[in-house]
């Protein structure tokens, strides 16, 4: 209907692009809002990150605080959820446990996905020997189960947060080189990217520009999916004594702390365990509000 | 056209053979011979056309052309230089000449680039423009293939199909190119866009000096926009000549067939229809002899045991059949 423009005032043609044209971002936002359950994701989300940042002015006490005179105290007004067994103020910890939380869960996530990135367009672009062996050796790391995989690497590097990021990103990766392969392979088939060729664009550059851009949508879902992930497997990792150290206030050692006085104090586990519930579900609600949105075949 | 002119490209026994893998090992177990010695030539200035059926290898000839997939075998003499013999350095040089226009509007331009982006990366590549004169000439461009300046900053979602085949071109223009092939570029389009496109591409050939190599299965549009035409069917050309020729008197019974199928729109005009029967043979194995020889209704027995040979019989019109 806009195809005889060339008849028409470029006003005429501006009015009507505008009822047309939203941009792309714009859409998914629209789509985006119409998910009830996504938009608490979000805001859960946006919560935990501002908790994270303001942990020192909101906690009420200082997370590593010892107080032997007040051992196990249930939840009251002065210790709102309680202490552990060394007095310490659990609110307090599971608020500084957030950061921990947040940043395992971003951090490795982020480098295991840039490895895979980079595999992953590198072996669907090139093909051939380059995918067989990109692709056998993710066949490899997947063949693990990824617990086991990170706890071996955990061992041997020895149990330390920044240790937690290494052994998570070398579990991580093949799950995105598989991805973004997968999305390559299309990819590079379409017409866009035999004009780049035509007109001469270095490979990288083709990687970089045309397609790399183009696989941006399921890795966001990916890296909103792997956050939490990576929170269960850094916590589960803690739990099982070969994560974070103590006294750090990480929520998987904050539970595996707490399992032994399950019964007499349940208040020192339920409420980190809690924790990693909520934020494990709100990122996963995300995760499925931004897929969803992001999914042109939703449009129709 | 003069009888003598410039070839702006000459392609010389070209063959594409897709290896068929198999088995365990990923042995080649057969080929799929997808262009299987081709000649032709284009002179500069002038469309030539390239009809045929679908799946008879127009497409990949013109991707062999531009070497977006490598040739098996064969010469393509770009203003005389074999530029499957170029290096990869001297065939970025060459690109700058040859430019391509595809069929689909909706998948050739990247959807996460701006029209501005689209355009101006050519010249990003070599350097041709830069910063305001940059976009300078992407406006000239936008302006050129009938869009607006306001434009520039918007995604090709933003637009319908003819647009974006106007910012395709709008692209392959953007390195001042010299042959054009436009692999099917109005097959995807309306009815009443199509003219639109077709018109300006041919105004932009007589501004620009362009040649095109124009693919198509549909004879009314190759009618309208070519000066030659060449007819493949199977990998091979059987017939070229000038358009009006080629229309009036087709020799090749591939040719006589495919032209009696366009329809004419007058119910009172009875004209008798080429049925051809049984289908296309496999590019797989295709037929000994003349590929055509299985359908043709005026086969003879050496057509199933020699294969003929593109014959000039004057006044450039070339002709594969033993008929002639």
């Amino acid at each position: 209907m806009i195809e005889l423009n060339r008849n028409k005032f470029p006003e005429q043609i501006d009015e009507e692009m505008e009822l047309q044209g939203t941009t792309f971002i714009k859409e998914v936002w629209y789509r985006f809002k119409k998910n009830r359950m996504a938009m608490v994701g979000a805001v859960i989300v946006i919560l935990m990150i501002c908790i994270a940042f303001l942990a020192s002015q909101i906690a009420p006490h200082d997370p590593y605080e010892v107080d032997l005179t007040n051992q196990f105290s249930p939840p009251n007004s002065k210790y709102l959820l309680g202490t552990d067994i060394y007095g310490r103020d659990v609110l307090s910890r599971i608020i500084y446990g957030t950061r921990i939380s947040l940043v395992i869960g971003l951090i490795p996530t982020l480098i295991s996905m840039a490895i895979g990135s980079v595999l992953g367009i590198i072996s669907g672009y090139y093909g051939g020997k380059v995918d067989s062996i990109i692709m056998r050796l993710a066949d490899m790391v997947m063949a693990f189960p990824s617990l086991l995989l990170a706890m071996v690497v955990m061992y041997t590097l020895g149990a330390s947060l920044y240790n937690i990021f290494i052994a998570l990103s070398i579990v991580g990766w093949a799950g995105t080189a598989r991805v973004v392969r997968a999305q390559t392979l299309s990819i590079k088939e379409k017409e866009y990217v035999e004009a780049a060729r035509a007109i001469g664009v270095k490979n990288w550059v083709i990687m970089l520009r045309h397609i790399f851009p183009n696989c941006m949508a399921p890795l966001l879902v990916m890296l909103t999916m792997g956050i939490p992930g990576a929170i269960m497997s850094e916590a589960s990792l803690s739990f099982l004594g070969v994560g974070a150290r103590p006294p750090t206030p990480s929520w998987g050692l904050m539970i595996s702390n707490g399992k032994e006085y399950l019964f007499s104090a349940p208040w020192v586990a339920i409420s980190p365990g809690f924790s990693i519930l909520i934020i494990v579900l709100a990122f996963n609600f995300l995760g499925d509000g931004l897929r969803d949105a992001l999914d042109p075949y939703m449009k129709q | 056209m003069e009888y003598n002119q410039e070839k702006l490209l000459e392609v010389k026994d070209l063959k594409k053979y897709f290896p068929i893998t198999g088995g365990l090992f990923r042995k080649t177990i057969g080929s799929v011979k997808a262009v299987d010695g081709v000649d032709l030539y284009i002179k500069r200035g002038e469309t030539l056309g390239l009809v045929g059926e679908s799946g008879c290898g127009k497409s990949t000839l013109g991707r062999v052309i531009l070497r977006l997939i490598d040739a098996t075998n064969g010469e393509i003499k770009y203003e005389g230089k074999n530029i499957l013999k170029l290096r990869r350095e001297q065939m970025r040089e060459l690109r700058k000449k040859m430019q391509i226009i595809f069929q689909d509007p909706y998948a050739s331009l990247n959807p996460r680039m701006t029209v501005g982006d689209i355009i101006g990366e050519p010249m990003d590549i070599y350097n041709l423009a830069k910063g305001h004169k940059r976009e300078e000439k992407v406006l000239e461009l936008l302006n050129i293939v009938g869009l607006g300046t306001q434009h520039i900053r918007r995604y090709p979602h933003e637009f319908s199909g003819g647009q974006r085949q106007r910012i395709g071109i709008a692209r392959a223009l953007a390195v001042d190119p010299e042959l054009i092939i436009c692999d099917e570029p109005v097959s995807a389009l309306d009815v009443s866009v199509r003219s639109q496109v077709l018109n300006l591409m041919q105004e932009l050939q007589q501004k620009y000096e362009l040649t095109y190599l124009f693919i198509s299965h549909d004879l009314s549009v190759v009618k309208h926009i070519s000066d030659r035409i060449s007819v493949m069917y199977l990998g091979k050309v059987v017939e070229i000549s000038e358009k009006n020729t080629l229309y009036r008197k087709p020799l090749h019974p591939y040719t006589q067939a495919l032209l009696s199928a366009i329809p004419i729109p007058d119910p009172e005009i009875k004209r008798e229809r080429i049925i051809l029967e049984g289908d296309v043979p496999t590019p797989i194995n295709p037929p000994k002899g003349c590929r055509f020889s299985t359908r043709c209704q005026y086969a003879k027995p050496i057509c199933s045991q020699q294969e003929p040979v593109l014959k000039d019989i004057g006044f450039e019109h070339f002709v594969a059949c033993h008929l002639y």
